[in-house]
């Protein structure tokens, strides 16, 4: 046991040598420090992606390792965006209305600056008054605390509640699927306070930063993004790998076992769905501000079941398959998505790609959770020539029923 | 040759009549004749004399002669200065004699003299008229008469319509002539007494009419009063400034608008002011950097005015010091207080009535979305409930079913033939889906819920997907059949319409097919015994993937049914389905997963929280929806099983 962590753990120290050179190799590329080989906006699609990979990783710690299928944990992400996109936009919009009343012939007073600010941000909502939620929005030590506070405060009321009362399993997923339903419909409202569905917009445009150009900004994002990615890797596997993991693990593959064991089940896995969230609002709070725009549409149930698909298909249980299944599905379903892809001829019906993507991917799905549950990393198995007995059964679920009935098919 | 003689006889019959006129004029022509003066005159000051004398005569004429002169056929003949009804005729004017009726003959439009009422003229003579068609034999006539004073009525048409209730003969025009006396006898008539006993009457009436005449009773003004208001004003109620139905500033506002009070000096004026005597840096010997704060600007602006430059800016005390010199009170329109007493009351108890009959409609309405989400998770009661298998793609195959109805209509034009083929087909469609998916997936993924969850949401995402590609994002129709069109209006509040109650209908429809299909046949036995044992059950020869297929294809097959009857309210999209999935599982899960009781349970639990929150918050659907997740949420802490838990060894996981 006195081995060191990364002893333990060779596959950190490989990641982060990958994630140390993609890093490099994009910075170089890009156009804003190097060659300017790849565009600005891809830059911006890589950061993005990294930023998913982190919620991803989130993702699989509360699925992969304690079991809990999470469908509401792009809602914390989308609520990180928001908690940065408000001072983000507060921040900009307070710059513009500065600028343009400072050629008044009168200074403005303080309360006619917020008043213009709030007449801009509210104007589209048909409202001009600062609801109370934005009583921080000046601030961005305030706000970058509630980039964390918030989903974690929402998780650990959601958690506790659901958790103590004994919802597990689907019952749990679905209940988390209301949860996230809720929230977005509720944002969705004009008087949310959140202008409605038009969410916060302009968010790439960084306040103070003006003379910097986006070619730039979208590195220093990426490397944001890359570090983040970086810390939050190494504390999953930290928070995996020692006894605490181990118990988290116990309690995926029995629950009732752990608990007769004198575990407090409902504190672990308070515990992780909170932390999980914090984690998933620190990747909105990087992603938005590189997407531009965060709205309701973003944390609607749907977005949430794909972050399970990214999971799933990159291989749960294990913090690279996460890794790889976000950034391989993501990437892949840009370039589908975007037109990129060329169409198939079939003689009687063309293929449009656009459209046919997502059937792709629901079926793709549907035969990686029947034929390979171990998803794309499961290839790194037959690589390294690893098959533990152990592994075998345990991946086929927490129900001890699971095996037995299958054999008995077989 | 014809001509000639026709022209001839017409001739001589015209000079007779003539003569006769001249010999001896009718009734109604000297009554006309008197009043030939101020009729020619029309002017709305003086005719109604005229008017009167025409309609009081007593002469069964009288009707026609009115009409005509509303209509503008009224013609006077300038040789002799008769009056006439005129048509249009070859020649000229054709002149029919009001008292006989009879053509008197053709005239040059050039010898005669239209006689042109205007607008005025021709309401008072419509008053008129209504006395007649009131009275008039034709019960269309008086049907017509009495619905245009229903809509359009003043003071003066109060007397006519009182008098023609006696002679009614038609119950239902009585009824209506009542009624009507009474609604106008509260708008109109002179006597407070009178009124009031009116008022009285009405109180316990829903109608709309009711509330319409009893509204501008009550109505109020907002006015200012020095001191206190005088008696001979009906005040309804005293305001005081600064309270939350009189805001200071309003109640200033109002002070300087009546000129009684020199106008509030806003900070926008402060700053237009300040703005116009900016020298050399400083305004009134105040730096414009130091302007930022609202306390120099004042005082800047206070150094201007002491200068005489801009009017004298008011301070808090000055602004409390004019409202209390005042008083503000929201008067009525109506001076008699006994009558805006009366029409309170009334009021209060028709709104009591009302409330009570909206909470009825509200029942009705929580009670037909109950049973939309009823039929919505009666499938998944099925899959869900009974089998254990969770299925994302449930509200897909609601979707496949309201397409198929959509499809089925686009061929069979008559609605009524083509929703009695697209249940039954719809159900055929889903249930081979169903089948299909059972067979292909979920067999596989028994016991592992989880995976069959994201299996089925891949499904779901795939279906979606693909019925977009196929139908294209637009929504489409599907329409109901006329004879479910309408609404069952029980009064002016409760009203209910046919296709909801079809739904009701539907829903309880299932509720039967599901125990019975359950509890009496073969097939829900085994399913039972499978669900409840699949080895013994195997063992007793039942064949486990069978009995799970047929059941899972049932399951789907009724959420093809439940999508054909959502789709005829709901605009049938791809993503018809996705929005009632959480929804339907809410049903289940609140209601008890395994029990068809609790699952109704659930629906109208859901179904009446909604329409409730939404009554409570009536502008804002979407926060519905939210509370009501939250309340659910809420809800399983207190009970994790749902309304009918199941006890014993089914209860296990």
């Amino acid at each position: 046991m006195n081995r060191s962590f990364l002893a333990r753990n060779p596959s950190v120290l490989i990641f982060l040598a990958v994630l140390g050179l993609f890093t490099l190799a994009v910075t170089f590329a890009s156009e804003g420090l190097g060659m300017g080989l790849i565009s600005t906006s891809f830059v911006k699609t890589l950061g993005k992606t990294l930023t998913l990979a982190l919620i991803a990783v989130a993702m699989d710690l509360v699925w992969g390792y304690a079991g809990i299928l999470s469908l509401g944990h792009f809602a914390f992400f989308g609520l990180g965006g928001y908690m940065i996109g408000m001072w983000l936009m507060y921040e900009r919009t307070r710059q513009i209305v500065v600028e343009s009343m400072a050629n008044a012939a009168i200074p403005p007073t303080d309360q006619e600056i917020v008043d213009a600010i709030g007449t801009q941000i509210f104007g589209v909502v048909g409202s001009s008054d600062f609801p109370a939620i934005w009583a921080f929005a000046d601030s961005l030590a305030i706000q970058l605390i509630l980039v964390v506070a918030v989903p974690g405060v929402l998780a650990l009321v959601f958690g506790w509640l659901a958790f103590r009362s004994r919802v597990t399993g689907v019952y749990l997923s679905i209940l988390t699927q209301a949860m996230t339903l809720a929230l977005s419909l509720y944002l969705f409202q004009n008087d949310s306070g959140l202008r409605g569905n038009n969410g916060l917009s302009g968010l790439q445009n960084i306040p103070h930063l003006d003379q910097v150009p986006q070619s730039v900004l979208s590195v220093w994002f990426f490397w944001a993004s890359a570090l983040a990615l970086a810390l939050g890797y190494v504390f999953a596997a930290w928070v995996v790998s020692g006894k605490f993991g181990s118990v988290i693990r116990g309690i995926r593959d029995n629950e009732a076992r752990v608990r007769f064991l004198g575990y407090s089940v409902e504190g672990y896995k308070l515990f992780l769905f909170t932390v999980t969230a914090m984690i998933a609002g620190i990747a909105g709070a990087l992603y938005y501000p590189q997407a531009g725009i965060v709205n309701p549409a973003e944390i609607a149930p749907i977005a949430s079941i794909y972050l399970a698909v990214w999971v799933a298909i990159g291989g749960r249980g294990r913090l690279y398959g996460a890794v790889i299944g976000a950034v391989f599905v993501s990437l892949v379903s840009t370039w589908f998505t975007g037109g990129q892809a060329p169409d198939v001829n079939l003689g009687f019906y063309t293929i449009s790609w656009v459209d046919w993507w997502t059937i792709l991917l629901g079926l793709s799905f549907v035969a990686v959770t029947l034929f390979a549950p171990k998803g794309i990393s499961g290839i790194f198995d037959i690589w390294t020539g690893r098959r533990s007995p152990q592994r075998h059964g345990a991946d086929l679920g927490p129900d001890p029923g699971s095996l037995r009935e299958k054999e008995a098919e077989e | 040759m014809l001509k000639r003689i026709f022209l001839t006889v017409l001739a001589a019959v015209l000079l007779a009549s003539q003569a006769k006129a001249q010999d001896a004029l009718g009734p109604m022509q000297t009554i006309l004749q008197a009043n030939a003066e101020i009729i020619v005159k029309s002017s709305r000051k003086t005719i109604q004399p005229a008017i009167d004398a025409v309609a009081g005569s007593g002469l069964p004429q009288a009707q026609s002669v009115l009409e005509a002169w509303q209509a503008k056929d009224m013609w006077r003949r300038k040789a002799d200065g008769l009056f006439f009804r005129a048509e249009k005729a070859d020649g000229g004017y054709r002149l029919i004699d009001f008292d006989s009726g009879e053509v008197v003959g053709v005239a040059e439009k050039g010898d005669l003299k239209q006689i042109k009422p205007n607008s005025g003229i021709r309401a008072l003579i419509g008053t008129a008229l209504v006395t007649f068609q009131l009275n008039d034999p034709d019960r269309v006539k008086r049907e017509e008469a009495l619905t245009s004073l229903e809509r359009d009525a003043n003071a003066a048409l109060l007397e006519p319509l009182r008098a023609s209730i006696e002679a009614e003969p038609d119950p239902d025009l009585k009824a209506r002539k009542l009624r009507l006396e009474r609604l106008l006898t509260i708008s109109y008539d002179p006597d407070e007494a009178t009124r009031i006993a009116a008022i009285e009457d009405m109180a316990g009436d829903l109608g709309v009419d009711v509330r319409a005449a009893l509204n501008p009773l009550v109505a109020t003004k907002l006015r200012v009063f020095e001191g206190t208001p005088p008696a001979d004003v009906n005040v309804a109620r005293l305001l005081k400034p600064g309270s939350d139905a009189l805001p200071r500033e309003e109640a200033y506002a109002l002070l300087s608008d009546a000129g009684l009070a020199p106008p509030r000096v806003t900070p926008e004026a402060v700053r237009a002011a300040l703005a116009e005597h900016i020298e050399g840096g400083t305004v009134a010997g105040v730096a414009v950097t130091a302007l930022s704060d609202p306390a120099k600007r004042v005082e800047a602006y206070r150094a201007l005015a002491d200068r005489g430059l801009v009017p004298p800016y008011l301070a808090e005390d000055e602004i409390s010091a004019a409202l209390s010199a005042y008083s503000f009170a929201e008067v009525y329109a109506e001076p008699s207080p006994a009558v805006t007493d009366a029409a309170e009351a009334a009021l209060a108890r028709i709104n009591t009535k009302v409330g009570l009959n909206q909470a009825l409609d509200l029942g009705l309405d929580a009670l037909s979305l109950g049973s939309i989400y009823f039929l919505a998770a009666i499938g998944l009661a099925i899959t869900f409930g009974v089998m254990g298998v969770i299925n994302m793609a449930h509200g897909e195959f609601i979707m496949m079913g309201a397409y198929t109805g959509y499809v089925v209509q686009q061929l069979i034009p008559n609605h009524t033939a083509s929703i009695a083929v697209a249940i039954p087909l719809a159900f055929l469609v889903t249930f081979s889906a169903g089948v299909v998916l059972e067979r292909l997936v979920i067999r596989h993924l028994y016991n592992r819920p989880l995976e069959t969850l994201l299996a089925t949401f891949g499904i779901s995402i795939a279906l979606q997907q693909l019925f977009k590609n196929i139908f294209g994002t637009q929504a489409r129709p599907l329409t109901s059949p006329d004879w479910l069109g309408g609404a069952w209006v029980l009064n002016d509040v409760v009203s209910i319409s046919y296709i909801r109650i079809a739904i009701f209908v539907l829903a309880l429809l299932f509720l039967g097919l599901f125990l019975f299909i359950m509890k009496r046949t073969r097939l829900g036995l085994e399913t039972r015994a499978v669900t409840q044992n699949p080895g013994m059950a195997a063992a007793m020869g039942i064949n486990p993937g069978r009995v799970n297929m047929l059941t899972f294809g049932l399951g789907s097959g009724i959420a093809g049914i439940a999508g054909v009857a959502i789709g005829l309210f709901a605009k049938v999209t791809s993503e018809l389905g996705a929005d009632y999935i959480v929804q339907s599982f809410m049903t289940v899960v609140v209601g008890g997963v395994g029990n068809i009781w609790g699952t109704l349970l659930g629906a109208g639990l859901i179904g009446s929280l909604q329409k409730g929150i939404e009554w409570l918050n009536p502008s804002n659907t979407l926060a519905a929806q939210t509370y009501m997740i939250i309340f659910i949420i809420i809800f399983i802490q207190f009970r994790p099983r749902g309304i009918i838990a199941l006890k014993g060894r089914a209860a296990g996981d």
